[in-house]
């Protein structure tokens, strides 16, 4: 398959200077209401940090991709002396717990690097960080074309996910006879 | 649907158990703004002259400020408010954090507690979910170890806690509320707290806020954080570097505390050692500063790192704000390891870092000079770290020598007597003030402490430099970007004023500039109150990015409220006149407005009548310190007027 070049955006986390004050939660979830900053409220943040300030833990965290099962993580990591969940680390809206879903239907949030038009120079929670904790950074990667999936193979896809082969196979067949 | 603002408050009795969502009327809010102002008028309409602050019918407020929960950077103070059981006036103090944006997001503007829990209890409010739980499992722990403790019971590592320590409960009058990095300390308002028999109110929310005009909110808030950066990376010059950014003074980040230790008074606010600071010391302060604080810490969505975390070998960790690493040390006559180490002690306990202090110091005089004796100190040890932390414990618990001390240095000198009275030298209206005694008169800040509703100079001072810089040229070079000022009239104050001769103190800044300055500064602090502005971008720090300016065009955005700068100055003013009429209505005259006897050598009885003259002509006071009808009028406050009135207030 061909190679491309693809332009990788993220969010470079310098966790020593994060003061805690959670800038990037308020804004982020301003930038994202509808319409645009009408209301904020960080527990629909697509950013948080993790902050316990008696342990000295300052982590911010941007949501990553949804996932449909926990996984087995569960270990402790120990760096400079301090305890973190795997959890704590992890980008994921997951079942396990209840960050990056919205707090009244549940759905996932994920970072969208705050796209709009035109676009901003930097994301608002890195353009808030006025700490530099967050540090906004553009790389280009080569990576194998994919293939475009049609909508329909996307839709099947999302009934397998959910419902397993087995049944989407099955309700078809049914419908087929019908 | 209403902006800015929820709309509800939380109506809280203790005695019934009751819990009530209420909601609030939407004119009160163009009147009053919130926070303080929405305080003050609860506590004027439902607690009357007559209540005692222990009493059922006492209300304990925990407000927000109007802009808490938007997006504007540093709007993030609870105001709590009611009657002090210390000066038997209003009492209101404030603490950053991150408690009232989350009741915000929570759904509520302000809780109100009446009544009193027959056992120890705490407010548990997640959302529409309210509950009064027990709280006596927590009794005695400090006020971290509350929170840290309620957290992991109700597995919510992400509920914002305001607590007591074991001081509000033992009801000392300088007890605080604690809420982890930040606290609400003077006034006696944890006492209140203790008595109603609530030990936490815990709070949890995830609902939005509304923004009325959202581009242009923004737009602002962007601008703010625009200006802070600017203004980092240019320091005021000729100032002491604490007093150079924005913020609270840098207590934290700098060491250099020359100028605190040099010029604030030592002991019971006796003792000014002009050479303290020297070479070795500022190398001791800055290896045991840096080796303690292991990071610097914010309030909610505020860039200022004005907090620290810190841990002291072998003592749990806690977090500390602006001056109480000073209060303790310059007590005790003692250095910075003490200071760091006493300041866990009394966090967790839960007191006020310049009352405690200032108490232990007091008692520590009377012993000097006889009037208590050994005998009243049973067990005390010898060294001064020893005693002070040896007096910690007896105040927390009322304990002998404690129980009278645990009153503050105004009522323990009356309880002891035996000419203990003139010991108690640096309160006003029975509330202990900063360590600081000075030469010449200044008439801003005499005006500043005889009138203060806070009572307490920090909370009133501000934008207008303390001290001329010593050539006119650096005094227009300050002015040059100026451009906070209400009216260009002040920018000539600063510039005429010299450092010595006829334009100096005590005779210039003149009577009508003096008051008119202090206007100023008191004002922009009524507005930050209402608004939950943290001081610190605003009333406090030279040049800060919040003024009168641009606060209403903050306020029109947010909650669509047609705001100008003349109505913004008539709010504030109408706040500023009921704080009065509030105090004025619990028995407070102008014979009470006097700045601590011996804070200035050089006195000028004349000139001080002239200037308490012209400060109450130009806020609308009678010569006795009480709003005239008319004033009360003129700003919507006629309920006010006719109250007074009826109480006889304006008959003698």
């Amino acid at each position: 398959m061909a190679k491309v070049k693809k332009k990788i955006k993220s969010i470079r986390i310098v966790a020593d200077k994060c003061t805690g004050c959670r800038a990037c939660e308020t804004i982020c979830s301003a930038f994202h209401a509808t319409p645009r900053y009408s209301s904020n409220n960080p527990a629909r943040s697509r950013i948080r940090i993790v902050r316990e300030p008696l342990r000295d833990i300052y982590l911010p965290v941007y949501a990553g991709e949804y996932t449909m099962s926990e996984c087995t993580g569960r270990n402790i990591y120990t760096i400079d002396g301090k305890e973190y969940r795997e959890c704590d680390l992890c980008r994921a809206s997951c079942p396990s717990r209840d960050l990056f879903k919205e707090p009244d239907s549940g759905l996932p949030l994920k970072c969208d690097m705050c796209e709009d038009t035109p676009p901003l120079a930097v994301p608002k929670c890195v353009e808030w960080c006025l700490a530099e904790a967050l540090i906004y950074e553009e790389r280009e990667e080569e990576v194998e074309e994919e293939p475009a999936l049609a909508d329909i193979e996307i839709s099947v896809e999302a009934l397998i996910d959910k419902y397993g082969l087995q049944h989407v196979l099955d309700s078809v067949a049914r419908r087929a006879k019908s | 649907m209403r902006y800015a603002e929820t709309g509800f408050n939380l109506e809280i009795d203790l005695t019934r158990g009751s819990i009530d969502r209420e909601e609030s009327d939407p004119r009160d809010t163009e009147l009053y703004l919130g926070g303080l102002g929405m305080n003050a008028k609860i506590i004027w309409d439902r607690v009357l002259p007559g209540i005692d602050p222990y009493s059922e019918d006492n209300l304990l407020i925990f407000g927000t400020g109007l802009l808490c929960g938007t997006p504007a950077p540093g709007n993030n103070r609870t105001i709590v408010s009611t009657i002090s059981p210390q000066t038997k006036l209003f009492a209101y103090s404030m603490m950053g954090g991150f408690f009232a944006p989350e009741l915000k997001y929570a759904g509520y503007d302000r809780v109100v507690l009446r009544g009193k829990s027959e056992k120890l209890c705490y407010i548990w409010i997640h959302n529409d979910k309210v509950e009064i739980r027990d709280a006596e499992h927590l009794r005695g722990l400090g006020s971290l170890e509350t929170a840290e403790r309620i957290r992991a019971e109700l597995k919510q590592p992400g509920a914002q806690i305001a607590s007591i320590g074991l001081a509000g409960e033992s009801r000392v009058l300088y007890a605080s509320i604690e809420q982890g990095r930040s606290s609400a300390s003077r006034g006696g308002i944890g006492a209140v707290m203790g008595d109603k028999g609530v030990k936490a109110v815990v709070v949890r929310g995830t609902k939005d806020v509304n923004i009325a005009d959202p581009v242009k909110f923004l737009e602002l808030c962007d601008g703010v954080l625009k200006y802070i950066k600017w203004r980092e990376d240019h320091p005021i010059k000729g100032v002491p570097p604490i007093l150079q950014g924005l913020g609270s003074p840098q207590e934290m980040a700098i060491v250099d505390e020359e100028w605190h230790t040099t010029n604030f008074t030592w002991g019971n606010a006796r003792t000014r050692r002009k050479d303290y600071w020297t070479r070795e010391i500022e190398q001791k302060w800055r290896e045991k500063q840096e080796s303690v604080r292991t990071r610097l810490i914010g309030c909610y969505n505020c860039p200022m790192k004005c907090g620290a975390t810190i841990s002291v070998p072998g003592l749990p960790t806690y977090m500390m704000k602006c001056y109480s690493k000073l209060t303790y040390t310059m007590a005790a006559f003692s250095d910075l390891d003490f200071g760091f180490k006493i300041a866990q002690k009394a966090t967790e306990y839960g007191v006020d870092g310049f009352s405690a202090p200032q108490a232990m110091a007091f008692g520590l005089e009377l012993l000097e000079n006889g009037i208590l004796t050994k005998d009243d100190f049973p067990g005390m040890p010898e060294d001064t770290e020893g005693r002070f932390f040896y007096l910690l414990e007896k105040i927390v618990r009322r304990e002998g020598i404690g129980d009278y001390l645990a009153d503050g240095t105004y009522w323990a000198a009356r309880r002891i007597g035996k000419g203990a009275e003139k010991f108690d030298h640096n309160t006003i209206k029975k509330h202990e003030q900063l360590p600081l005694k000075l030469g010449m008169l200044n008439p801003v800040y005499y005006l500043m402490y005889c009138t203060g509703e806070k009572i307490n100079i920090t909370q009133i001072e501000g934008q207008f430099p303390q001290e001329p810089f010593p050539t006119r040229e650096a005094r227009e070079e300050f002015v040059s970007d100026w451009f906070q000022v209400p009216d260009e009239k002040f920018k000539k104050y600063y510039v005429d004023w010299e450092p010595r001769g006829e334009m100096s103190n005590p005779y210039y800044p003149t009577v009508e500039a003096a008051c008119e300055i202090v206007d100023w500064m008191e004002k922009m602090h009524y507005i930050d109150d209402s608004l939950g502005t943290c001081a610190g971008l605003s009333s406090f720090p030279l040049k800060p990015p919040y003024h009168i300016h641009n606060f209403p065009e903050f306020i029109r955005a947010a909650t669509g409220i047609d705001m100008t700068k003349d109505r913004l100055w008539q709010t504030a003013t109408r706040t500023r006149t009921l704080l009065r009429a509030l105090n004025v209505r619990l028995g407070m005259r102008r014979a009470d407005e006097k700045p601590p006897e011996d804070h200035w050598r050089k006195r000028f009885p004349d000139l001080e009548k002239q200037l308490l003259d012209g400060y109450y002509k130009l806020k609308g006071f009678n010569s006795d310190g009480i709003p005239t009808k008319e004033s009360l009028t003129a700003l919507s406050l006629d309920y006010v007027a006719e109250d007074l009135e009826q109480r006889g207030v304006y008959h003698g």
